[in-house]
């Protein structure tokens, strides 16, 4: 396990060429929640590969199920980033993902989640979804870190099997919490604006 | 002529200890020798720069200095470890070095969604297979038409099957552009390695090339010192800015001044390369003036990116192409010059040809 979960590090690191910038954050192994843009399948593999070694063993990225389950090589993939996967198709009403999440997470792993939903082809990020907002609220201690990814969408966009080896970018932004008499759009929008303004001051 | 009279005394002491140890010839060796020194010395110097708090030292040419010796050193290093491990590690680590920088020149170019596949083809497959060309190194030297005839067809080809038409012609360029000058151009420079050399009073060179390995060091040195010189002279007595909205550092003065310098630098290490004297200074002119055309040419892709340098493109890239744009231009054209004279294919130097292509150049 450990020798393949160090081939996908070396393996994210060619393909995608990141480099890692901390802006006004530290690597820390408090819980946390990495919320990153969405554009590509290798996004939570890179975010993931990106951390530092003691904390990558401490964080989970969340992936589809539907996609990380399909074939021998992705669900020993999935495994060897300790991949958390949800089920997008059956969210059964005690079973919902936030649940799933906040058990699995314990009091020890941190995880890495897209709110978007799904890989977004599009200029702008999509509306977050909920699922934010939920956890924010239920676990109040975690710390929500915004990650803008950026470039991934042209090393893996949607729809293309085979990753072009190109550069990118990973900015790693000061942790937000959810504040008192926060409504919940109002939450997600200033979540959102948190990686826009990380984008931002890449340019 | 400080060689010559050295010589004997140098093959005594290496005969006296392991001579297999070294890997390259005496020559090279040398010529490896006296950039460490050199290298040591500017390290030193840059130590001190940056301790000494006066004012008078502009700590931004201090910091830019550093940087530059320490690219130095990596570059030193990685070709040294390419020439000991034999052409084909030097093959494959310039292979590496033009997929990185390719990699560098296509982030900065916007590109579309329809490219993703051709670029594939340019990234994972043109590229390594261009180096595997050059270290085959076959009688028809496929590696000079593979980039030129096949990829350049079919790069067009590939995003037309992709089916968007949005500024289809510029699309292409760019990545054609990009392969011509990190991979294309670049490739020249570790198939140096494999030229059967005829020197100037028409004997083989060297019987196993292994003496080529010092003149690819003589080429990159030259290129080096180059930049700096052009660099140097144009802050010193530069009056004349070429072309001020692509690069207002590059002057006439400094190009010419650096031009002299590196004919001067040439025939000082001419006893490296199979040229006589005369005839280095010469090929120093040629490298120094398409160096300059490698820079002033990078500078104008980067204003029209509106990016200073490449390095700064991505925060923490090191910024390869910065270094290597100079080379990149300047490898082709030292290695057809080379070629041209100084396999027996051609016959022997014609100093009037040579100048005419030189004036050439700027006309």
């Amino acid at each position: 396990m450990q020798l393949t979960s160090r081939l996908l590090v070396a393996a994210a690191k060619l393909i995608s060429g990141y480099t890692v910038r901390w802006k006004d954050a530290m690597p820390d192994t408090c819980q946390r929640i990495y919320f990153a843009n969405h554009t590509s399948h290798l996004d939570g593999l890179v975010l993931w590969a990106g951390l530092p070694p003691h904390l990558r063993q401490l964080t989970r990225p969340v992936a589809a199920k539907d996609y990380w389950e399909k074939g021998w090589l992705r669900r020993h993939v999935a495994s060897a980033f300790n991949a958390l996967l949800i089920d997008r198709r059956e969210v059964k009403v005690h079973q919902s993902p936030v649940d799933l999440m906040i058990r699995e997470m314990d009091d020890k792993y941190s995880l890495i989640i897209f709110p978007e939903g799904s890989r977004n082809a599009k200029e702008e990020m999509n509306r977050f979804k909920s699922g934010l907002y939920y956890l924010a609220k239920k676990r109040p201690d975690l710390e929500l870190v915004p990650v803008y990814l950026d470039n991934m969408n042209r090393i893996l966009p949607r729809g293309e099997v085979l990753p072009v080896p190109l550069l990118s970018n990973i900015t790693i932004g000061t942790p937000i919490w959810l504040e008192q008499g926060e409504s919940k759009q109002q939450f997600l929008d200033r979540a959102r604006q948190s990686i826009i303004k990380l984008r931002d001051e890449d340019e | 002529m400080l060689f010559e009279t050295l010589h004997p005394f140098i093959l005594g002491f290496m005969e006296g200890t392991k001579k297999s140890f070294i890997p390259f010839d005496n020559r090279t060796a040398w010529l490896i020798a006296a950039v460490m020194i050199l290298l040591i010395i500017g390290s030193a110097v840059g130590e001190l720069l940056e301790r000494s708090s006066e004012e008078r030292f502009n700590s931004a040419v201090v910091r830019s200095f550093n940087q530059r010796i320490r690219s130095w050193w990596l570059m030193c290093a990685i070709l040294i470890a390419g020439l000991v491990i034999g052409p084909t590690g030097t093959v494959v680590l310039f292979g590496m070095i033009a997929f990185w920088a390719l990699r560098e020149f296509i982030t900065m170019t916007p590109t579309r969604r329809g490219d993703h596949r051709a670029l594939f083809w340019v990234l994972v497959i043109f590229t390594p297979l261009q180096f595997v060309l050059v270290g085959l190194n076959d009688e028809r030297q496929m590696f000079k038409v593979l980039l030129p005839i096949i990829a350049a067809l079919f790069v067009p080809m590939r995003i037309a099957l992709a089916n968007d038409e949005k500024r289809y012609l510029e699309r292409s360029a760019k990545i054609l552009i990009g392969i011509l000058i990190c991979v294309y151009a670049l490739s020249f420079a570790p198939a140096l390695l494999y030229l059967e050399i005829v020197d100037s009073s028409g004997n083989l060179w060297s019987e196993d090339q292994s003496a080529n390995k010092g003149l690819l060091f003589f080429f990159v040195l030259i290129t080096q010192l180059n930049d700096v010189m052009q660099f140097g002279w144009g802050k010193l007595i530069g009056r004349n800015v070429i072309a001020s909205r692509i690069n207002t550092s590059r002057t006439v003065e400094g190009v010419i001044a650096a031009a002299a310098s590196s004919a001067l630098l040439g025939a000082l290490f001419s006893w490296v390369t199979p040229f006589a004297f005369w005839q280095a200074a010469i090929i120093a002119v040629v490298v120094s003036l398409t160096g300059f055309a490698g820079g002033i040419t990078m500078s104008a892709i980067k204003r029209d990116r509106g990016v200073r340098d490449f390095g700064t493109l991505l925060q923490g890239h090191a910024g390869i192409l910065d270094r290597i744009d100079s080379l990149c231009f300047a490898a082709p054209v030292f290695f057809l010059v080379t070629e041209f004279f100084f396999t027996g294919h051609g016959t022997t130097v014609d100093t009037q040809a040579v100048v005419i292509w030189v004036t050439s150049f700027f006309i």
